[in-house]
């Protein structure tokens, strides 16, 4: 299974993004995204998930164009956001369910119960999110992680709100997905120590530069 | 695909069991309209008798463009509507199941309250009868449409006032035949049937295309 991105362009409003983006991404392999605030980062994301349309290139997921592949596709993908993407209304346990429901997976009460233990929400399963403090409400939407089958994970900013703990067990959950022949992607300034596999590294901001020279002339 | 129908029904049901005062402002919002005319027009039972089947379809129009903007939006502002977009089931079953949520919650209660509204307006009961059919069937049409205009509107800064905007003329046929029917009903020698049939008509049309236009319509929003 590989991701390939050809020439990408993408353009927001009025401003390029970036442009002529290429890399490919196969089993076990993690993308680590770098780049400064505003440099497209999250853009770039959202265009491999197929929710923003890229100006020019290809992104291709085993040859075949992310578009045309459709559900094929995004029964291949996980993506985390800045959001949560969880109700306050429900209980943790409520929003895994449904939220691991729809992605299509099959689960029973059980690995959802471990699911919430694990990821260190035990106790707190039956509480509305609403009640929840940040990094709890994270741990929520984290907990996605481990019942996905998906191979591709894009992850924008997952360490935000966690505690140190957290951090180190998200680490260690990424690291056993790329071991596993997974692939993920990711934007962060934490370092995701990997036992096997192999680290990838692309760095956006030419357009920031440019930005900031414009400044100094000025 | 039938699965992921259930399971965003039962979610917003859910939701809306939680968050009970959001079903109610509806409820509240045609009764206070229905029970306004009255007070203002005076109790005359020639006058309430003529005017009630327009008053009716409008207060359920302007009740069912009230609670529009909550149909995305919530679940546009905490994620969970991007998580739906990039889940492999089809997006048109999901948001049918929403639009249809959203009826059970907004446009069932309406039906269920016709009989009050008879008992205001000194209607006959067969048209009670009329009224509550003719609400039944052009109430989903409502939401149909009214779906499409919040998916356009979604994430614009003063969205509501457009929404209505852009709904409430398409609103127009709904109203004709919906308010024909129970004018109909209540006069000697006129047939309820047509007036049935095209609302009937008008709700197989919108089932089949609105929730297809409402998903694309979605997919735009949030690009």
């Amino acid at each position: 299974m590989t991701l390939q991105v050809n020439n990408l362009q993408c353009i927001r409003g009025d401003r390029e993004l970036f442009t002529g983006l290429s890399f490919e991404l196969g089993e076990r392999q993690l993308l680590m995204l770098e780049g400064a605030n505003g440099s497209g980062k999250t853009t770039l994301l959202r265009t491999l998930c197929g929710l923003y349309l890229q100006e020019q290139g290809d992104i291709l997921w085993n040859g075949k164009p992310i578009r045309k592949l459709d559900e094929v596709y995004r029964q291949e993908l996980l993506y985390l956001g800045h959001y949560n993407a969880i109700k306050s209304d429900l209980t943790a346990l409520e929003n895994l369910r449904i939220n691991a429901l729809l992605a299509g997976e099959k689960i029973n009460h059980d690995q959802l119960m471990q699911a919430l233990d694990t990821i260190g929400l035990f106790a707190f399963e039956d509480f509305p999110t609403r009640q929840l403090s940040q990094g709890q409400k994270r741990r929520v939407a984290l907990a996605r992680l481990l019942l996905s089958k998906a191979k591709l994970w894009i992850l924008d900013e997952p360490f935000v709100a966690l505690d140190v703990a957290a951090v180190e067990l998200l680490q260690k959950i990424i690291a056993k997905h790329v071991d596993n022949g997974g692939m993920a992607i990711i934007t962060t300034h934490q370092e995701v120590p990997l036992t096997q596999g192999a680290v990838k590294r692309l760095r956006l901001g030419a357009t920031f530069e440019t930005a900031q020279s414009d400044l100094a002339n000025a | 695909m039938l699965s992921a129908f259930w399971i965003v029904l039962k979610r917003d049901l859910l939701l809306a069991l939680r968050r009970r005062n959001e079903v109610f402002t509806v409820l509240f919002f045609f009764i206070v309209v229905i029970s306004l005319f009255p007070m203002g027009i005076g109790s005359e039972e020639k006058i309430l008798i003529k005017i009630a089947s327009g008053v009716v379809w409008i207060a359920a129009l302007l009740a069912s463009t009230l609670a529009l903007e909550r149909l995305f939006s919530n679940d546009y502002e905490d994620g969970t509507l991007e998580q739906m977009l990039l889940t492999p089931q089809s997006l048109s079953i999901m948001v049918f199941a929403k639009i249809f949520a959203h009826w059970l919650l907004t446009g069932l209660p309406l039906v269920l309250i016709a009989p009050l509204v008879g008992l205001f307006y000194h209607i006959p009961w067969e048209s009670v009868g009329v009224m509550m059919l003719a609400l039944l069937l052009g109430t989903p049409v409502l939401s149909m449409i009214g779906a499409i205009g919040a998916a356009l509107t979604l994430g614009l800064r003063g969205g509501g006032v457009l929404l209505s905007f852009l709904v409430l003329p398409l609103y127009i046929p709904v109203l004709i035949y919906g308010s024909g029917a129970i004018s109909a009903s209540m006069a000697e020698g006129l047939s309820v049937q047509p007036y049935l049939l095209l609302l009937f008509a008008f709700m197989i049309l919108s089932v089949i295309f609105a929730p297809w236009a409402t998903a694309s319509a979605l997919k735009i929003s949030l690009e």
